[in-house]
């Protein structure tokens, strides 16, 4: 008897559109992903990616179906859901005034963790990611490489299961990307499960193991990289998106 | 509670290293309350100690209007210069405009001759009257009017009251020839000084004192008026910092990443209000601990604190918590900052119209008496008065604290309906 891999997230016919919108953003979607996986989550502008993150970190409440993480089901009324995840949003989500010590002690607290606990993670993450020369000074001040290393820093201050990464890794340079990718690799050895979008195609064929392609708010793909690929005679995961999606660009209004 | 206080301390730090919102906060309140305490209470000696510099000029050479000219000097509000010649409009306003006087008359040529026409004719009919024979077969015309001219910058009230200073003295004028034809025309002889004084200047007296609800007397003065209510002003004024503040976390990134951690975000109201909450109260000190021992250097009077301490900490308080629950609720309905600091600058200097700061409440009319009562700022003011014109006590101020702090909880309500309509909580 097959012993079944206990599921991160479960998205089961699952609807959505935006209020005022007609166009529906998501109709009946299924999507599960199991504990422990590094899902890759990619389409081109407008494809319903942040949405769907959106949707699944509580951020937006689905008009059908439910999402469900680690079991627990995603809504607005539940508070401790969030407990479970931890959510790094591509735009810097911390107060620029403070310092990387200061924010992680504000978001440490309102994640739920104590002040000794605070501390220790903290010193932790501010070593790992490289920022303990700067854990004083304002984050105003810092690069955009060091404000995405504290931005990351934040989203997993916790220590959650299942971490959201809406392209943690935009805009930064060779040496903070290898960081914040190597970082990832290691927590996802100690079994958390990473939901990572981005535009880097590149960097998801280092990053993911499982991928799936979303456009017009439908799955059109989903499957192992490797498998993907060779089901559509592609060398490589960009020929396969263009070959998918198609070569028009899109808008995301 | 771990939550409450790590988020006080955050938003502390970042108030400390908002420069610009806090010299909103403490100096631009600071500033306006010492100028306008200032001129306010130059106004005061302008009229009580300085005197008002008033023109005359008599083109008259009779004695009733020199009788005039001296009892203009007499009343005491005027520094009295006088021109000599037939002035006209034009010229006399040339001179007082050289001069610097804030007001000018003219005594007409024929102004003495008038008068006493008009005196003897007055005794005549009262003689009449009384049964005797009097000289009532002239017609006499009415006196030439007198004409005052003024600078433009005098308030109303104190051209009122110059008007009926100057007419007091015109009919004492008056008085003293109609008494001194009528005892000629009895006695044939003239009116004896001592009698003639007797008569015009036995007036009662009338004593001046401030009604207080703790019996005591002391005079109100500037200070007085003015730092209560320019310590509401800036008050609720730290919308530009705490309505900004609040726009600035609901669009910035970092609220996204609050609104998906397990906390709600009223713990993050609730201690913007606690630390806004201080700042008020900091303020108030501030400005209060100014006015007692800084306004004397100033040349300024000093501001008495209310015998009721806890009572003024009280309104303090509840007028703090209702201007951070205004800040907070334009903060939650705006958009962008630009919409809070405009809507929330001119809705402050319209609630300080109607509630009384800029102009007194007694002194409106009809819908701005009535809107007054919806401004929180009347309700604060009124409380602060009564605490420190009228030396209440805090039985005195409940009736304002009980309005306010419903206007306070009107807010708060609002507030949590536009949290939930925007879906923030």
């Amino acid at each position: 008897m097959a012993v079944s891999t206990p599921l991160a997230i479960d998205v089961a016919e699952m609807g959505f559109k935006y209020p005022g919108n007609a166009e529906v953003s998501f109709s009946k979607l299924n999507l599960k992903i199991v504990k422990g996986e590094r899902f890759g989550l990619f389409g081109p502008n407008g494809a319903g990616k942040t949405t769907l993150i959106s949707l699944m970190t509580g951020l937006l409440n689905a008009d059908e179906g439910h999402i469900k993480l680690l079991g627990q089901e995603v809504g607005k009324h539940n508070k401790a859901v969030n407990k479970l995840f931890g959510f790094v949003p591509q735009d810097f989500s911390f107060y620029q005034e403070l310092s990387p010590v200061e924010n992680l002690q504000f978001f440490g607290a309102w994640s739920g963790l104590d002040k000794q606990t605070i501390k220790q993670r903290t010193d932790e993450l501010l070593d790992i990611l490289g920022l303990d020369e700067v854990r004083n000074k304002p984050v105003d001040k810092f690069s955009g490489g060091m404000k995405r290393r504290v931005n990351l820093a934040i989203g997993v201050i916790h220590k959650p299961e299942i971490i959201f990464l809406d392209e943690p890794t935009v805009g930064v340079d060779v040496q903070t990307r290898h960081a914040i990718i190597a970082y990832l690799l290691e927590l996802n050895k100690g079994g958390t499960t990473l939901i990572y979008t981005s535009h880097q195609l590149s960097e998801a064929e280092d990053l993911c193991k499982q991928v799936a392609l979303i456009d017009n708010g439908k799955i059109i793909a989903e499957d192992s990289l490797d498998k993907l690929m060779a089901d559509h005679k592609q060398e490589s995961l960009e020929q396969m998106f263009l070959n998918l999606t198609g070569k028009d660009i899109r808008n995301d209004v | 509670m771990f939550k409450l206080k790590a988020t006080i301390i955050k938003d502390i730090r970042i108030l400390l290293r908002d420069k610009v919102g806090i010299s909103l906060m403490f100096v631009m309140p600071i500033i306006l309350v010492v100028v306008v305490t200032s001129i306010q209470n130059s106004t005061f000696q302008l009229v009580n100690k300085n005197r008002l510099s008033i023109l005359i000029n008599n083109s008259d050479t009779g004695q009733a209007s020199k009788q005039l000219v001296k009892a203009i000097g007499k009343i005491g509000m005027f520094k009295v210069s006088q021109v000599k010649g037939s002035q006209t409009e034009k010229s006399i306003t040339e001179v007082m405009h050289q001069q610097d006087a804030m007001l000018g008359v003219i005594i007409p040529a024929n102004f003495s001759v008038k008068v006493t026409a008009k005196s003897k004719s007055i005794a005549g009919k009262a003689l009449t009257s009384f049964g005797l024979q009097g000289d009532t077969a002239k017609k006499v015309g009415d006196v030439d009017p007198l004409t005052l001219y003024y600078n433009p910058v005098l308030q109303e009230s104190i051209r009122l009251s110059v008007k009926g200073a100057i007419g007091s003295a015109l009919q004492l004028v008056e008085s003293r020839e109609t008494l001194r034809s009528l005892y000629f025309s009895i006695n044939e002889k003239q009116l004896p000084q001592n009698l003639e004084d007797e008569m015009l200047n036995n007036k009662t007296a009338i004593n001046e004192i401030p009604v207080s609800k703790d019996g005591t007397r002391t005079t109100p003065n500037a200070s007085q008026h003015n730092v209560p209510a320019w310590t509401i002003f800036a008050m609720f004024f730290i919308i530009m910092s705490l309505g900004g503040s609040v726009v600035r976390e609901k669009v910035s990134g970092s609220f996204i990443r609050l609104k998906t951690l397990p906390t709600n975000y009223m713990v993050g109201l609730l201690s913007k209000q606690i630390v806004y909450l201080l700042v008020t109260m900091l303020q108030a000190a501030v400005i209060f601990s100014i006015g007692i021992w800084l306004f004397p250097f100033f040349g300024l009077p000093a501001l008495n604190l209310p015998s009721d301490l806890l009572a003024l900490i009280i309104v303090t308080i509840v007028c703090g918590w209702c201007a951070v629950s205004y800040a907070i609720c334009v903060g939650v309905f705006a958009d962008t900052q630009e919409q809070a600091n405009g809507f929330g600058a001119v809705s402050i200097v319209i609630l300080a119209c109607i509630g009384g700061l800029m102009v007194p409440s007694f002194a409106m009319q009809g819908f701005f008496k009535s809107a007054a009562d919806i401004s929180p700022m009347h309700w604060c003011l009124q409380a602060y008065y009564t605490l420190f014109l009228e030396g209440g006590k805090l039985k005195d101020v409940v009736n304002n604290i009980i309005p306010l702090f419903i206007i306070t909880l009107v807010f708060q309500f609002v507030t949590f309906i536009g949290l939930k309509r925007k879906n923030l909580i």
